[in-house]
């Protein structure tokens, strides 16, 4: 395939990024292709950040989606350290900080979101972290050594996995969650009380309700101090609440946008020429009859493969269901789906067995499936979250019938 | 260094140096082999780096986890000698393997 605008200039060089410059070579497109990417890495995977490449298991090169020669070889114009200032659709150009403007045929926003920053006292303070990049894991890990004491404010996945791998090295950790349960915007009560219990039976103090005031420190941050009044003496704190998503290069463009740049199912923006992918993007939720903004591996890689294949006009792959991963300790939570208007919510297996799984539904249709330790429950969740299926609750929670019966009959 | 051959669908194969500790998967990825997709990375989440595993390494590859086995159990055209190359560590002891990847990964 010869076809195609003469010049692909993408914005962001992560996993989105990324995967539609991979997605349309593999397709044969000869143009150009520009990857202008802020960060000095080439596309790697976040996912071990707050994993084992935080535990220090891993070499960097080893998050590399593609080794760097890949760029080379492939003809892909590879721009690390450069940040985009500006987009003019009108011109087609974008401007780079360094000044210089490079001309586009069509253009991919894939500039993903940055960490929500705490509007309190202290958070400029020496030891106030956050979690997003390899640059912020070079400056968080040296601080985690044995003895210290981390306070992790927000219980996400991203502080849960961090207060793990915490924990896992000898720091004592305290995580600080406003909300009544951990996890609270992401998955249901039985998931959040099992995961609580997880981290407070290996000596995390979880603290649920509690509101940080701010962070106590001349230069160095010492303490936490919460609403109470109470202080929790710290050497490190990772505020991780959340993310917003990087949409102003797009907003002050004139591109639609809303929490999110606003796309349709190709991954189109309000401007025929320009395309926007993974978590930047609001995008159609085709399962589930509504848009939204997804924060995933999953979300990212199909962006980029959607976009990809409608500027070669080719054929769109399908949406899968929205998929989802989070390793603690020894525990690998696998979700399907968005629970997101749930009105029953089954257990399958005992959550003190470590491995059972919460099928969320609505109107007796599954929605979405949190499994802990339980591939078959995740898998056959997934294929009926896909199908919209009617399943039984007394069947979903009856271990004695298999997911293999529960999938065959249900998806006849 | 062991070596690891990755041959495709279409029957072509490519034997790459590998490195003792790295997965298969990222082994193929490292080396630009097409055909592993490894979506989440290698963390046993995915099953698109699926690959089957030729007879004669069966054995020294050693058996999949229960989590490994029970992924690959719902994975579309698995056969006996199917694996997640994700989840299969190089060592020596696998100088020559050979994995066919299937047609499609998803
Ligand atoms: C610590 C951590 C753990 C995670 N764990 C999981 C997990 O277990 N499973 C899962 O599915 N997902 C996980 N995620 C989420 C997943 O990594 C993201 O959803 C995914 O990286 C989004 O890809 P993206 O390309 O949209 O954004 P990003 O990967 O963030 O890439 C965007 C890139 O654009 C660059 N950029 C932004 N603005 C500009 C500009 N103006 N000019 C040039 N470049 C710009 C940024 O510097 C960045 O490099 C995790 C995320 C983090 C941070
Ligand atoms: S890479 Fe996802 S399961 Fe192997």
């Amino acid at each position: 395939m010869g076809s195609g605008p003469r010049t692909i200039a993408i914005v962001g060089a992560g996993q989105a990024g990324g995967q539609t410059a991979y997605s349309l070579r593999q397709a044969g497109y000869e143009g150009r292709i520009v990857l202008l990417g802020e960060e000095p890495a080439p596309p790697y995977q976040r996912p071990p950040l707050s994993k084992a490449y935080l535990k220090g298991e891993l070499e960097e090169d080893r998050l590399y989606l593609k080794p760097i020669d890949y760029y080379a070889e492939h003809n892909v114009e590879l721009m690390t350290d450069s940040r985009v200032e500006r987009l003019d659709l009108a011109a087609k150009t974008v401007e780079l900080a360094s000044g210089n403007r490079l001309a586009w045929d069509a253009l991919v926003i894939a500039t993903g979101a940055r960490p929500r920053r705490l509007p309190v006292p202290g958070a400029q303070l020496d030891g106030a972290m956050e979690l997003r990049t390899l640059a912020d894991v070079d400056r968080l890990r040296p601080r985690m050594t044995s003895g210290a004491r981390m306070v992790v404010v927000g219980a996400g996945y991203i502080g849960l996995e961090a207060a793990a791998v915490g924990s896992q090295l000898g720091l004592h950790v305290t995580v600080l969650e406003a909300m009544p349960r951990v996890l609270a915007r992401v998955a249901g009560p039985e998931i959040s009380n099992f995961y609580a219990g997880v981290h407070r039976a290996a000596g995390v103090d979880v603290r649920l309700g509690a509101r940080l005031e701010g962070f106590e420190g001349q230069t160095k941050i010492t303490a936490a101090r919460l609403s109470s009044g109470e202080q929790i003496a710290c050497d490190l704190a990772l505020v991780g609440i959340g993310v917003h998503p990087n949409i102003e290069l797009a907003r002050d463009a004139g591109l639609d946008v809303g929490d999110g740049i606003v796309v349709g199912r190709d991954h189109r923006t309000s401007h025929p020429d320009v395309f926007a992918i993974g978590d930047c993007a609001f995008r159609p939720l085709v399962h589930y009859g509504r848009e939204g903004r997804l924060e995933s591996v999953h979300n990212a890689i199909e962006g980029g493969k959607i976009a990809a294949a409608a500027l070669l006009g080719a054929p769109a792959p399908a949406e899968d269901v929205p998929w989802f991963w989070s390793d603690q300790y020894d525990l690998k939570l696998q979700t399907a789906g968005l629970s997101t208007g749930a009105d029953l919510r089954v257990t399958r297996g005992d959550p003190a067995s470590r491995s059972f799984a919460i099928f969320y539904l609505a109107e007796g249709r599954v929605l979405a499936v949190d499994a802990v330790n339980a591939a078959p429950e995740y898998i056959v969740g997934k294929k009926l979250v896909a199908a919209k299926a009617s399943v039984a609750p007394a069947e979903l929670a009856d271990k004695s019938i298999s997911m293999k019966d529960i999938s065959a009959r249900a998806l006849s | 260094m062991p070596k690891i051959t990755y041959i495709d669908n279409s029957g072509e194969a490519r034997t790459v140096e590998g490195k003792n500790g790295m997965t298969v998967m990222e082994t193929a990825i490292k080396h630009n082999v097409p055909g592993i997709d490894a979506d989440c990375g290698g963390a046993c989440a995915c099953a698109t780096c699926h690959v089957y595993v030729r007879e004669d390494f069966l054995g020294k590859v050693g058996s999949p986890s229960a989590m490994e086995q029970s992924m690959l159990d719902f994975a579309e055209n698995v056969k006996p000698n199917s694996r997640l190359s994700c989840q299969i560590k190089i060592s020596d002891d696998l100088d020559g393997l050979t994995v066919t990847t299937p047609e499609s990964q998803h």
